[in-house]
């Protein structure tokens, strides 16, 4: 099936109350936001299940998802200029304020964000918008619950679009199959799909590790969960490979009230485990990083419901 | 010369790269296009010695003049205006600064307001120059920040970009003009599958291309394979290490204290140029 939807950002108001939204997100990029986000799913059961790292995602590669239905996302449009009519005059080139018009007035579509300024400027009505499929969303079916994920195509723009996307079909599903939970996978940084894998949910749980970008990158984390309202959780993963750093971590966010979900130790078995195609969880579920990564599943429950 | 690093997967390496490889280089600028959570200054230490404000045009609707003709609002593509009969409303986070609503105002009712979403700021440490963007917290658009940041681009220079992760527009920006890209990634399946979409995007963009393997010896071989299939050059191989890890924790660029990897880097510098000429 294929069509097109409209989304809005933030929650509908007044649909399904009981149902909670936590997004897993990090700052910094390869903290193991997957990983842990895989073995939750495992964990906790029939959820709904969205991976909104929408341009390099790789949930799927834990969860193995089998698709059932994909929709079209259609990005920024396009500008293309009709050779026949071009007066060759430049005024589309001057007024474009991405650059995406070179001297030989020919359009970079990398750079090009569809805003049609070029449209209107052009006297001889040579420019016009043209619709481009940016990437596609897609709702699977897992042994865990159903997925929502999708795949931005290499090098377009308009991520947090997509990630509101989604966030909309993961909704619809969990309001449909009556689920009570959404399980959010985020992309790195604070930028704009991050925003739109935050807005509106009740908890965000940070993966952080203790290295001095890793803090850095978790402040800045917090600061965007406080900024948007949103209820932080902190987890250190590979917290044993510098015990200082992790002290340090665990007094910030004791200083600034914020909760500890728990501390995962360093195990290549993690490795291991992702190259055999298969969370932790279910690989090695007596090993020590299991454990932690259950116990701090409890954690981050036990939060979200005494809320 | 212009030489990009990026990944695809985040945390496979790119600043430590970066950072050692301008370490060991001579008369080097190294730009951190990594605007929402830059880390380059984390590990240079660097003395900033000049801030500068990132601003964005947005438009500011004079209420007097304005008819509410709706004109703005039917050219806008991203929906960031809407007419009521009241007044003109205007939601900043999805506005891409395209300037269009002002030209299509037939009474003149709209003019530019320029707000700070981010700073760029530069400082050196040792004989290497850094340039590295901050995007504030809380704002959306990274774009206009990295466009800055390479502003600063010294063309006599050998100029290092560290970019973001992942592949959409904040990546496409930072590697956009450069002369080579290196793509660092780690023997791992979220590794190879991030990394291909990578090199996808630089097929695309016409850059030329080579891998850097981190953390070697850690999970499996067919990342070799997929790069040997390819004909993609792997150019360096880091070990993974507990001393190197370790380093990275504390801040610690390793070349710092593991000198005998200047030369592998300077080596590596040396094979790009190279390549570059070939």
């Amino acid at each position: 099936m294929e069509d097109e939807v409209s989304v809005t950002h933030g929650r509908h108001k007044g649909a399904y109350e009981k149902l909670k939204q936590i997004t897993v997100l990090s700052g910094k990029g390869g903290t193991g936001k997957t990983t842990i986000t895989a073995s939750f799913a495992v964990l906790a059961h029939d959820i709904v299940i969205a991976d909104c790292d929408v341009d390099a995602p790789d949930l799927h590669m834990l969860l193995h998802p089998q698709i059932m239905k994909t929709q079209k996302f259609k990005g920024p449009k396009l500008a293309v200029i009709d050779r026949t009519k071009c007066i060759e005059c430049g005024l589309c080139q001057n007024s474009c304020k991405f650059d995406a018009i070179n001297g030989s007035l020919q359009i970079d579509p990398f750079s090009c964000e569809g805003c049609g300024v070029c449209v209107i400027v052009c006297p001889e009505e040579a420019i016009s918008l043209q619709e481009r499929i940016s990437g596609y969303a897609f709702i699977s079916k897992t042994k865990y619950g159903i997925m929502s994920h999708a795949r931005l195509n290499p090098g377009e723009a308009n991520s947090g679009k997509l990630v509101t996307l989604v966030r909309h079909n993961a909704r619809q599903i969990a309001e449909e199959e009556t689920r009570d939970l959404i399980l959010i996978d985020g992309p790195p940084g604070i930028g704009c799909p991050v925003i739109a894998s935050v807005t509106g949910v009740d908890a965000g749980l940070i993966v952080t590790e203790p290295t001095m970008s890793g803090i850095h990158d978790l402040e800045r984390a917090l600061q965007l969960l406080t900024h948007f309202n949103i209820l932080p959780l902190v987890c250190v993963n590979k917290y044993d490979i510098n015990r200082k750093n992790t002290e340090k971590i665990v007094k910030f966010c004791e200083k600034n009230k914020v909760k500890v979900a728990g501390k995962i130790p360093f195990d290549p078995i993690m490795t291991e485990a992702m190259v055999a195609g298969k969370t932790i969880v279910e690989h090695s579920p007596e090993n020590m990083v299991s454990q932690e990564i259950e116990t701090t599943w409890k954690k981050v429950l036990s939060v979200l419901y005494e809320e | 010369m212009i030489i990009s690093i990026a990944s695809g997967k985040g945390g496979t390496g790119k600043t430590t790269v970066a950072v050692n490889m301008a370490l060991s280089s001579k008369d080097v600028q190294i730009l951190d296009c990594d605007v929402e959570e830059p880390n380059v200054h984390i590990l240079l230490q660097p003395k900033i010695n000049e801030t500068k404000p990132v601003y964005i045009s947005t438009p500011l609707v004079d209420e007097e003049k304005c008819d509410r003709c709706e004109k703005c609002s039917e050219f806008c593509e991203f929906n960031a205006l809407f007419v009521t009969p009241e007044k003109v409303l205007f939601f900043p986070e999805l506005c891409h600064s395209c300037g269009g609503c002002m030209l299509v105002c037939p009474k003149n009712a709209i003019t530019e307001k320029n707000v700070q979403i981010g700073v760029v700021k530069k400082g050196v440490v040792e004989d290497v120059e850094l340039v590295y963007g901050e995007l504030d917290v809380g704002e959306p658009m990274a774009i206009p920040v990295i466009k800055d940041v390479k502003k600063q681009i010294k063309s006599n220079k050998t100029v290092i970009i560290d970019s973001p992760p992942g592949a959409s527009c904040p990546v496409i920006e930072s590697v956009h003009g450069s002369d080579y890209c290196l793509l660092v990634s780690e023997p791992t399946p979220f590794g190879l599958h991030d990394l291909k979409i990578m090199v996808q995007v630089l097929e695309e963009l016409n850059i030329p291309f080579g891998v850097i393997i981190n953390r070697a010896g850690i999970g499996d071989r067919k990342i070799y394979d997929f790069c040997e299939e390819k004909g993609v050059p792997i150019l360096l191989e880091i070990p993974f290490q507990r001393k190197i890890a370790e380093l990275y924790s504390r801040g610690i660029p390793f070349v710092v204290e593991m000198p005998e990897w200047k030369m592998k880097f300077q080596l590596l510098m040396d094979d790009i140029k190279g390549r570059m000429k070939s």
